[in-house]
């Protein structure tokens, strides 16, 4: 029963991705909710990122200074090491991670309403497709911005060590550059980049999934945001790795 | 006008729908009534295409719905409106916005047409000066003519309306009655009205149909439901005492 349910549930996934991508009644109409989910996802997101990436470039800096202390690896390698671990792996997953919890229930609890509230029907019988005027614009606007926030993240983290790091005195602020500078490979920058992407389709196209399909009322809607949450978490834990396997 | 053909509608084991064979007819008012879980809901969910029936057709003039494709539903539910229970307005859009709507979504008229448009439309249903106000701030009568406005401004030849008087105080379910046949006789629109609201059925009801238990149980006009013998019409229609009383009386008097 599980698996009928689970292919059952997959199969509409992808038939809504295949109804999502197809052709706007009204350009201008998608541009415009376009901009404001860019606007919606990316400035009201903004804030919560830079405070989780600055912390987390603050922690691995002090966490791997306290791990090297007293060895024989330079200490310059605390910036090599918050540099990488931030842009191969805690910029786009914690950031993903936290953006499934603010964006993602976001969008399900607010397509699910609409579906609640009629909106959906409303549309449907004016000739709209709902799948693409509801999902299209939010897709595309989360893979515009989140690999954005991405960049600002690890960015952030790499100033958060910094701080963290080089006015406690754990070391020089050329010895924390110098590592910053080192061994860099740009193959990281683009494993960052197509995490980013990965992930911002997987928050998406789940969230709304689950908001779009909603049945019942109120209690059911809390489950279609909480399932957004788990399902885009563990999926995108599971792509995480499928890239890290690939692209390494 | 539209024609349903021995239409059937199951949920799994449950029939909801058992063989509706009807009409409804342009320029008039035409009511789908029935207690609660007689299938109104459902019945007009299938005449919109919301639902799919299970078997049977439904005719819009001599186009049969279902063998549309996707292209031609869209064409199609271009001439339909629809007028929601919960007035379904988009609560981020102000009550102009909402109007425009499918004026911005299927047209190309320009902005300065567009608000003609929706001020014409908002003043055919009584409303002006409340253009700038979400749905939030306006009143439940006011919503209304919001949705019906919104359901009208692509000038449509069918309109649905889902029971539009509820949660309304009986003058302004009166007046958004009045309002809804006064808009079906001018435009010639075919209009179909699920409701249970006993006033809209002795009001407007140009052509009534009853459902009972998922089956066609009685039709009509408002003229022909006083004297009907049927007794699901009756205990339906009259069902408080004070009501019996009440078409006894005016059964004697017409005598």
């Amino acid at each position: 029963m599980i698996i009928v349910n689970f292919l059952e549930s997959f199969g509409r996934y992808l038939m809504m991705l295949g109804k999502t991508f197809s052709r706007p009644e009204k350009t201008s109409m998608y541009y415009k909710e376009t901009m404001r989910q860019m606007n919606d996802i990316g400035v009201g997101s903004l804030v919560i990122v830079v405070l989780i990436a600055f912390f987390i470039g603050a922690v691995t800096a002090v966490q791997f200074a306290y791990q090297l202390d007293g060895t024989l690896v330079p200490v310059y390698y605390i910036g090599y090491i918050v540099r990488d671990s931030t842009i191969i792996e805690l910029a786009p997953t914690i950031t993903c991670l936290v953006l499934a919890g603010k964006v993602g229930s976001n969008m399900a609890a607010e397509i699910g309403g609409m579906r609640q509230k009629e909106h959906i029907d409303a549309m449907e019988i004016m000739g709209v497709n709902t799948v693409s005027y509801l999902i299209m614009p939010r897709m595309i606007g989360a893979l515009v911005v989140i690999p954005m926030l991405v960049a600002i993240a690890a960015f952030v983290s790499v100033i958060g060590g910094y701080i963290a790091a080089v006015p406690t005195g754990y070391m020089s602020s050329e010895e924390y550059v110098q590592g910053v500078r080192s061994f860099f490979d740009s193959n990281n920058v683009f494993m960052m980049f197509v995490k980013a992407v990965t992930f911002a389709f997987l928050l998406t196209s789940i969230s709304c999934f689950q908001g779009y399909y909603v049945k019942g009322g109120s209690i059911e809607l809390g489950k279609a945001s909480t399932n957004a949450v788990v399902f885009s978490d563990i999926l995108i834990l599971i792509a995480d790795y499928v890239i890290a396997i690939v692209l390494t | 006008m539209i024609r349903t053909e021995n239409l059937h509608k199951s949920f799994g084991d449950n029939e909801v729908l058992k063989g509706i064979s009807t009409e409804f007819y342009p320029g008039k008012t035409n009511l789908i009534i029935g207690r609660s879980g007689a299938g109104k809901t459902v019945l007009l969910k299938c005449l919109v295409g919301l639902m799919h029936p299970t078997s049977g057709a439904i005719f819009y003039d001599d186009t049969q719905f279902s063998k549309l494709n996707r292209r031609q539903v869209k064409e199609m539910r271009k001439q339909v409106g629809m007028l929601f229970q919960g007035s379904a307005l988009f609560d981020s859009l102000t009550v102009e916005e909402n109007v425009r709507f499918p004026l911005d979504m299927f047209t190309n008229m320009t902005r300065k047409e567009k608000q003609n448009k929706v001020n014409q439309t908002l003043e055919r249903v009584e409303l002006e000066g409340v253009n700038d106000l979400f749905p939030s701030e306006t009143s439940g009568g006011m919503q209304k003519r919001v949705g019906i406005a919104r359901a009208i401004v692509m000038n449509p030849k069918f309109l649905f309306c889902d029971e539009p008087n509820s949660g309304l105080d009986p003058k302004t379910a009166i007046l958004i009655d009045k309002l809804i046949l006064s808009i079906t006789h001018e435009h010639k629109m075919t209009t179909v009205i699920n409701t249970h609201d006993m006033n809209s059925v002795m009001e407007i009801g140009d052509n009534i149909v009853l459902l009972h238990k998922g089956k066609l149980a009685w039709r009509g006009n408002k003229a022909e439901v006083l004297n009907s013998d049927n007794m699901i019409l009756q205990n339906f229609i009259f069902a408080s005492p004070f009501l019996q009383r009440l078409r006894k009386n005016t059964i004697e008097n017409q005598q």
